[in-house]
């Protein structure tokens, strides 16, 4: 007994409560979905993987809104009159027993046409006909089996952004016409005198002449866009003299063969512009299940209960309401809005806020702020501030989330492309003009090759195959960023900022004190016996500290109070544990977690609960420290303060009971002092100071479940990893720099043909993919290097 | 040697129809999620037919 585990989630079972047929289940939510599916004839569910299932969330009541048709409008795709499809986010998919059920879903309901995961995204697609299918009781059925699909508030505002599929088309269409091309001007480039190549070449010309358009006129289009955008604003970027380049290798190849004069360099066009795009291709790592743009409006409810003037309940949109309303919070559901509790048991989780999971008890009469999670029960409340104006979602109307590209950085391509630019133009009009004076017939012959022969082609690939790879390794060490700009950003970090709970302290673990209790070995017995009954977390922490074996004896009158303490009578002693309040006791406030124990009406003592650091955290200091000033922004009080200032460099800064605006406004006043900040924080409140630092990083421990908008997302297991990143990229702009003198090299070489008018198609063919590859080989080898070699 | 004509004509038209058919095929989203086509295929439609057959002997 005790070592069976549960058929459908895997976990262990504690005894023999549950059971169907021969199936043993560890909870009552288990057992339901097991009977459900079985039901429904969806039991093939157990055949693929071994215990795939997830313990269902009770969810009464909580789809209540989906009968309105006013909001299911909004939350579907499309809708013809018959057929509706909507699409769910469903972060608990996991494998191919998901996947089974979720597509059965038709054997649930025949007026299911058609249900389609995509697993990657972790997204369910339906498509059903409004007739036969409710889809309160369909969202319920999923929910009931285990799969809560998310519907937030951000699916009823703003459009669904469209990937983008153009850069897709654009370089499949260079690839396409780079590898005809080729093969159709393979003749030309051996200059054999043969009869039938004599006859027949003009067809292959032609022929290039056609292909090469849509690349031209399609495919290359962003760099035209880039570089007239550059020249308005008065930057030469890079994609100037790609531009010029493209145009002059275009209408020179134009000329030669309208005229016949040669065969043009249509094979170097297409191939330039098929690995210029490839290099943007390869500089966009994108991860599906992960997203950088999440504001609140991804966690809030799309709609609540509320409850009329008659005390009737009804389901009301979140934007909708107003001062004064009175809403209902079930259990599990967020507070969207900031409000005085009226009634009932309001047991708060404010992790997604704070990143402090312990739940916090409210009394009527009492503030609630928006983003808290309420654990346990349902209670009322009234609504002080709309959606829009709460403690927390105001941070987002700071012009910071109003800018769609706030940090524009300035890249170093940009900065060599100035002055390279410049370099090329002066040399194409010098020699230009030389050969007019010289031989006029070459003097634009000459300065066509220039341009043509100088497109900076290995230029613009070092930097996206550079980011781009340290992008993937990156990605492989769980250290997920947002786009390549931000690896350049971090090397010119010289502030780091870290947020305190959630960040370098550790939601999983708790340091516990038992200095402050004596307990004997029956006592401790008994604690632990009545420990076992309750659910919360803190319970369960004291559980695992005392290590007596449980007792047999049965417990009697054994009572919970929601977010107070559980008491019970097991023998002779009568145990109440919990909260200070709980027992009688008068304390003044305290600045950390205490749980107290009392037997037969007499208070032993308490148990203190303390965050744990994450491990490594003064390693990370230390090594960060004299290289970076170190600041540390928590919205907790002062409590913590000697600990740390023994823990940290002597040098770092900590900044305390900072609200999540005043986060946002410290580090705008570090960067108006000039400094570069880099931004790692964990919660919803770290939000505004994330999106206004020059880099934003989000510490998460799934990365899966939850984080605010921001510029990378770390795994919380290697935030030790910071100083070595950072390291990484300081490195991967150093190989950056030195193969920019390589592609420089290139271009004295090429220019040499080009100036002494030798530039034939030929060398032009050989000398550019040759300059690009190369390039794309030196950098990525290196990367990979100095990734190997810091591990 | 007119032949040439007709071979690189019909080459290239090949090659134009297979890229079309490419293109195709990446705008109704074949390339969006490669990795659950691979999963599903593995799934047996044994239970759904013996269903269906029930089905269709007690409409007899």
């Amino acid at each position: 007994m005790g070592n069976e585990n549960c058929f459908h989630c895997g976990l262990e079972t504690k005894d023999k409560q549950y059971l169907v047929e021969d199936k043993l289940f560890c909870c009552n939510g288990c057992k339901t979905v097991y009977e459900i599916l079985n039901q429904n004839e969806l039991n093939c569910y157990y055949d693929f993987e071994r215990a795939p299932g997830v313990i269902p969330k009770e969810f009464k009541n909580k789809y209540n809104y989906l009968d309105s048709p006013e909001i299911v409008e909004k939350i579907l795709d499309f809708y013809d009159g018959h057929s509706c499809v909507v699409e769910f986010y469903i972060p608990s998919i996991h494998c191919s027993s998901c996947i089974w059920v979720l597509e059965n879903l038709d054997r649930f309901n025949p007026g299911i046409k058609n249900s389609l995961v995509n697993f990657p995204q972790k997204t369910l697609r339906i498509t059903y006909k409004q007739a036969d299918v409710n889809l309160r009781e369909l969202v319920e059925f999923i929910a009931s089996i285990g799969y809560e699909p998310q519907i937030s508030l951000e699916d009823s505002v703003g459009t669904k952004k469209l990937v983008s599929n153009a850069l897709i088309y654009k370089v499949s269409i260079a690839a396409f016409v780079f590898g005809n091309v080729m093969l159709l001007s393979f003749p030309e480039y051996f200059e054999i005198q043969e009869f039938w190549l004599e006859q027949y070449k003009n067809v292959f010309r032609w022929m290039n002449f056609v292909m090469v358009l849509p690349v031209v006129f399609y495919s290359a289009t962003d760099y035209y866009i880039s570089a007239y955008k550059g020249l308005k604003n008065r930057i030469l970027n890079i994609d100037v003299p790609i531009t010029l380049g493209v145009i002059a290798l275009y209408l020179r190849s134009v000329y030669e063969i309208v005229f016949d004069v040669g065969a043009g360099y249509f094979d170097s066009l297409a191939g330039l512009i098929f690995f210029l795009l490839l290099g943007k291709i390869f500089q966009q790592k994108t991860y599906n299940y992960l997203s950088f743009e999440r504001d609140f409006k991804s966690y809030f409810p799309i709609a609540v209960t509320a409850i009329d003037k008659d005390g009737k309940e009804i389901s009301k949109q979140v934007q909708h309401l107003k001062l004064g309303d009175r809403i209902l919070i079930r259990n599990e559901e967020l507070v969207p809005v900031d409000g005085i509790m009226i009634k009932g048991d309001a047991t708060l989780d404010y992790s997604f806020v704070t990143g402090e999971s312990y739940p916090i008890k409210k009394e009527s009469g009492e503030k609630i702020f928006a983003g808290a999670k309420q654990i346990d029960g349902l209670f009322e409340m009234e609504v002080i501030h709309e959606v829009s104006q709460s403690y927390l979602t105001q941070l987002w109307s700071s012009d910071i989330f109003q800018k769609d590209t706030h940090k524009s950085i300035k890249s170093h391509v940009d900065k060599v492309s100035k002055y390279f630019t410049i370099v090329v133009l002066t040399i194409a009009f010098s020699s230009g003009i030389y050969w007019y004076f010289a031989d006029a017939s070459k003097a634009v012959y000459v300065f066509t090759a220039v341009l043509i022969i100088t497109c900076p082609c290995a230029l613009a690939l070092t930097t996206p195959f550079a980011l781009g790879n340290v992008l993937r390794i990156f990605g492989n060490n769980k250290f997920y960023l947002k786009n390549a700009q931000v690896i350049e950003a971090l090397t010119k970090i010289d502030t780091i900022i870290f947020d305190k709970t959630g960040t370098i302290t550790t939601n999983q673990q708790k340091e516990i004190n038992t200095n402050f209790i004596q307990l004997n070995e029956f006592e401790q017995q008994a604690v632990k016996t009545l420990l076992r009954s309750s659910n919360h977390p803190l319970s369960r922490i004291i559980y695992d500290t005392i290590s007596t074996p449980i007792s047999e004896d049965k417990i009697k009158d054994y009572k919970e109070v929601l977010g107070f303490g559980i008491e019970g009578k097991i023998n002779d002693f009568d145990l109440k544990i919990g909260s200070a309040k709980f027992l009688g006791l008068d304390l003044d406030e305290i600045n950390e977690t205490r749980v107290y124990i009392a037997i037969n009406k007499e208070v032993k003592g308490y148990y203190s609960m303390k965050n744990t650091y994450r491990v490594g955290i003064e390693q990370i200091f230390s090594d960060l420290y004299p290289k970076y000033e170190l600041i540390i922004l928590s919205g907790d009080n002062e409590g913590e303060k000697e600990r740390l200032l023994q823990m940290l460099p002597p040098k770092t800064q900590l900044e305390f009971d900072k609200k999540p605006i005043d986060k946002l406004n410290f580090v705008k006043e570090l960067q108006d002092k000039g400094r570069a900040v880099l931004m790692i924080g964990d919660g919803l409140n770290d939000a505004g100071a994330l999106a206004q630092s020059n880099v934003g990083i989000a510490v998460s421990e799934d990365v899966n479940v939850f984080t605010p908008a921001s510029d990378g997302i770390i795994d919380a297991k290697i935030i030790n990893k910071i100083p070595e990143l950072l390291n990484i990229s300081h490195k991967t702009l150093t190989i950056i720099k030195t193969s920019f003198v390589f592609s420089l090299l290139y271009n004295v070489i090429g220019l040499y043909f080009a100036v002494t008018g030798q530039l034939t198609p030929l060398i032009a063919a050989i000398l550019m993919p040759l300059s690009s590859i190369s390039i794309v080989i030196y950098v990525t080898v290196l990367t990979n290097y100095i990734n190997k070699s810091s591990n | 040697m007119e032949v040439v004509y007709i071979t690189i004509g019909v080459s290239v038209i090949i090659a134009i129809i297979f890229f079309g058919v490419f293109l195709m095929n990446l705008k109704k989203g074949q390339y969006e999620d490669v990795y659950t086509p691979s999963v599903r295929m593995l799934f047996d439609d044994e239970e759904k037919s013996k269903k269906q057959k029930q089905k269709d002997t007690i409409n007899k």
